[in-house]
């Protein structure tokens, strides 16, 4: 089976090639060759088409027999030996597939074959341009192929008699989430293939219009979302299994996930603005760009061991072939758009600093300056050595100390944005619309001071206090939005606010649910300040005993070990009190890995909308065989996670084409009358 | 199991002999003691490459993380002010041992530049957006008075 896995492999990159060289000569031959030759030109697109097509079919044969290996225990590949063991559950067998380099890489290519499958069966939207992004597609699949062929070698054997037994799959993976949490990002980091593809290609053959933004804004949103969903994921993975009691550790690799997709909601943004207006040609163009550019970053960071990192794959030498592929790109990039720039001229231009197109242009600016700080701080390490000759750290206190400022003025700006209107906005009609949010939210935060909160005590405080002030005033403006929509509707259809608040999703998805990904943004903001109140403690607690944090007591009930074939543990039975009354029962618990003999926690948490009690079994004193429990309690953890659920909901209503306008249920004349009536 | 648990066992002990150490030391930190050692143990990674901040790092097993935080806790104990702490972990430790570059020499770039970046986008796009608007003004004729009044309808006829 290996042998037929590298095999499908060299087919699949013969495929691509094929794809990507037969794609490019109709191309041209298209555009140089004449009418004449247009028939040839046409069925030499149409063959790589469907090389391409076949690609995927190769891929998918390569990708089943590694998974076949790591379900029949085949420990004479080298990856399934280093990735897995026979004790290991079923899921994580398939997960292994993405825990390491080679087969990571292999999902990455069988992922952008599935995305090219789709764009190449959805090629009749509009075929030329189809055909050019197919090209830059099957260019991105040669270069994924090469490495697998040359570089990281997902079948490669192992000498000698095969091993009794595999390494096991590294603990901290062995957590249901991993099994889709990585997925979720490569869709995300891949999928940015696709607009990159469709963006390149339009600028190459000077495409009229704005389509391909219509055509790729679905895909755009959908890797948008699954690359957030991934980092979502990412993060309640770490809070659940790393035992520290955070979810977000400014990692490089945490880093480098982050930056594409933050430049991702920049070109969601902007690219309102070209379909408006045809404004911002350049900027969007250069914006999608760089999402790729910095997904194939993330990826370079991650397995090149540049930077040192936690998540990071083995040092290895395909940093290199990323870093030229990357390099690749940018010249391509600029080559196209020093040629073509021309085509990207704007039609209209700024008029006002107070307008919805300045209120994009600033949140495109922050968004930026956001990404530019992370990228700034996780490469300046590098500089730093380079310039003088030392290496520093650049870790959380940096990250939160400058990005916290410019993610709040984000959030002023989500709360202006929806008040202002197109090309210019008075400062009347501002006033008018920014009043109640804003009297809404200076009375929450006099409100917050008032039961306890004091800002002026530390940064860190004042910053949760900004944060929420800033989320009260950004949902008391979705709000306005909605109920004045609504009211209008309401009186032409006299179904009431709610039903009224229905039909407008209904008629405008794009906008209205976009104020749900806003609002999902402001209920994570809320999650993000709860974390200036962290509280934590340590200690031994033995049968019967007790300790105390906030307004919790906790009990140890009991305390055991257990055996099975893929790990030993340990773990605590502890009740919980509060205020004198049963709350619940935790089980923290902490694991011996056999086959790669490595500990792993449990951890157990009982989250609440006010707050999280977050246990850990950090060890245990074999002097008193008590257990050494570690308790966090986390204010507003969960905040997060609804964000997140809101964030994903919004997004799906975005993505879901609008309705026809709702029908009048009053008669039109009759309307009319009421009208003139009033009038 | 019990062979497997050997390299635990030893571990906890170190690390309950660390943690009643910490606890020695820890107790008379009340007030400002517990709050500066908080404070600066957010301020220190782990020196065994977690790449955790100090008084976060608690993965399983971590042989550096207690003896630095019972340094912590002695240098606070003793009287050190923040800077002679911070200084003698970067001595023993080396640079990376801060959580974040400091603000001195060309560390201060680290801070300063994002700022800077950003001021400069602000301020190119204020400048043209002002500079395109005037231009605008310059061409748009006065409206008269008719097209005051058709404004004035349409604002009240479009608004929601």
């Amino acid at each position: 089976m290996p042998t037929f896995g590298s095999f499908a492999l060299i087919i699949a990159l013969v495929l691509a090639v094929y794809s990507f060289l037969a794609g490019t000569a109709g191309l041209i031959l298209l555009r140089r060759g004449g009418p004449q030759r247009a028939w040839a030109a046409l069925k030499l697109n149409e063959t790589a088409r469907r090389a391409g097509i076949a690609v995927f079919f190769a891929v998918t044969a390569a990708a089943f027999v590694l998974l076949h290996a790591a379900i029949t225990n085949d420990f004479s590949v080298a990856y399934i030996l280093h990735h897995s063991n026979r004790a290991l559950p079923l899921p994580y067998k398939v997960a292994a597939l993405w825990s390491g380099q080679e087969g990571s890489l292999l999902f990455w290519a069988w992922l952008l074959s599935s995305y090219g499958l789709v764009l190449r069966l959805r090629h009749k939207v509009d075929v030329r341009l189809v055909a050019h992004a197919s090209v830059i597609l099957a260019a991105i699949q040669v270069f994924f192929l090469l490495l697998l062929n040359f570089a990281a070698l997902p079948f490669a054997l192992m000498t000698g008699p095969m091993a009794r037994d595999g390494n096991g799959l590294n603990p901290l993976l062995q957590y249901a989430e991993m099994v889709i949490h990585p997925p979720m990002l490569y869709l995300g980091y891949v999928g940015f293939s696709v607009p990159f593809a469709f963006a390149l290609g339009a600028l190459i053959m000077k495409y009229p219009g704005e389509k391909w933004i219509h055509i790729t804004r679905r895909w755009t949103m959908v890797t948008w979302l699954f690359l957030g969903c991934g980092i979502a994921l990412g993060s309640h993975w770490a809070y659940s299994v790393l035992g520290w009691g955070g979810y977000w550790g400014w990692d490089p690799v945490e880093d480098a996930s982050l930056m594409p997709w933050i430049t991702g909601t920049a070109f969601l943004h902007s690219v309102m603005m070209q379909e408006k207006r045809g404004m911002l040609k350049v900027w969007n163009i250069w914006l999608i760009f760089i999402t790729f550019m910095l997904s194939i970053l993330g990826t370079l960071l991650t397995r090149s061991g540049i930077i040192s990192s936690v998540h990071a794959f083995a040092q290895s030498p395909i940093g290199n072939w990323f870093g030229i592929f990357l390099a690749l790109i940018f010249v391509v990039c600029c080559f196209f758009f020093i040629k073509n720039r021309d085509h990207l001229k704007s039609e209209n231009r700024l008029e006002a600093l107070v307008s919805r197109e300045s209120s994009f242009l600033f949140n495109n600016l922050l968004l930026l300056a956001a990404c530019f700080t992370i990228l700034w701080g996780t490469l300046f390490p590098l500089l730093s050595e380079w310039v003088q000759g030392t290496k520093v750290t650049v870790g959380p206190p940096f990250f939160n100390r400058v990005t916290i400022p410019i993610f709040l003025g984000l959030l002023l700006l989500t709360a202006l944005g929806p008040l202002l209107s197109w090309r210019k906005t008075s400062l009347d009609s501002l006033r008018r619309n920014f009043a109640v949010p804003a009297i809404i939210s200076v009375t929450a935060g006099v409100l917050m001071i008032a039961f306890g909160m004091k800002p002026w005590r530390e940064i860190s405080e004042a910053y949760s206090w900004m944060a929420i002030v800033l989320a009260v005033l950004v949902t008391s403006t979705i709000f306005s939005e909605f109920w004045r929509g609504a009211r209008v509707i309401d009186s032409h259809t006299g179904e009431g606010i709610l039903r009224g608040m229905i039909h407008l999703t209904h008629r405008n998805t794009r906008r209205y649910g976009g104020y749900i990904v806003h609002f999902g943004m402001v209920v994570i903001a809320i999650g993000l300040a709860g974390a200036a109140f962290n509280q934590d403690k340590e200690q031994e607690l033995g049968n019967g005993e007790s300790m105390s944090i906030g307004a919790y007591t906790l009990v140890c009930k009991s305390y055991s070990q257990d055996d099975n074939a893929n790990y030993e543990d340990e773990s605590a039975i502890v009740d919980v009190f509060k205020g004198g009354k049963f709350l619940t029962t935790m089980y923290p618990e902490r694991r011996f890995y056999k086959a790669s003999q490595q500990a792993s926690t449990m951890v157990a948490n009982h989250s609440m909308l006010r707050e999280d009690l977050y246990l850990v079994y950090t060890g245990r004193n074999e002097g008193s065989d008590k257990p050494i429990l570690r308790v966090h309690l986390n204010p507003l953890v969960m905040w997060l996670w609804v964000g997140v659920w809101i964030f994903v909901i919004g997004t799906l209503v975005a993505l879901v084409p609008n309705k026809a306008a709702v029908s009048l249920r009053k008669p039109v004349q009759e309307q009319v009358a009421a009208m003139a009536e009033g009038d | 199991m019990r062979s497997s648990f050997q390299f635990s066992v030893s571990s906890f002990e170190k690390r309950l002999l660390s943690a009643i150490l910490l606890l020695m030391f820890a107790l008379p930190l009340t007030g400002a003691g517990a709050d500066r050692f908080n404070t600066l143990g957010h301020r220190m990674m782990c020196s065994c490459g977690c790449g955790q901040v100090l008084l976060e790092c608690n993965h399983v097993g971590c042989p550096r993380s207690d003896g630095m935080r019972n340094e912590l806790a002695t240098g606070i104990e003793r009287g050190d002010s923040d800077d002679l702490v911070l200084q003698s972990f970067v001595q023993k430790y080396g640079a990376t041992i801060l959580a974040a570059p400091t603000t001195t020499g060309f560390n201060r770039v680290a801070w300063v530049m994002p700022f800077l970046a950003l001021a400069a986008g602000l301020s190119v796009a204020i400048f043209f957006i002002r500079r395109w608007g005037k231009m605008r003004a310059a061409e748009t004729p006065t409206p008269s008075a008719i097209d005051s009044t058709f404004r004035e309808q349409a604002r009240r006829e479009t608004e929601l």
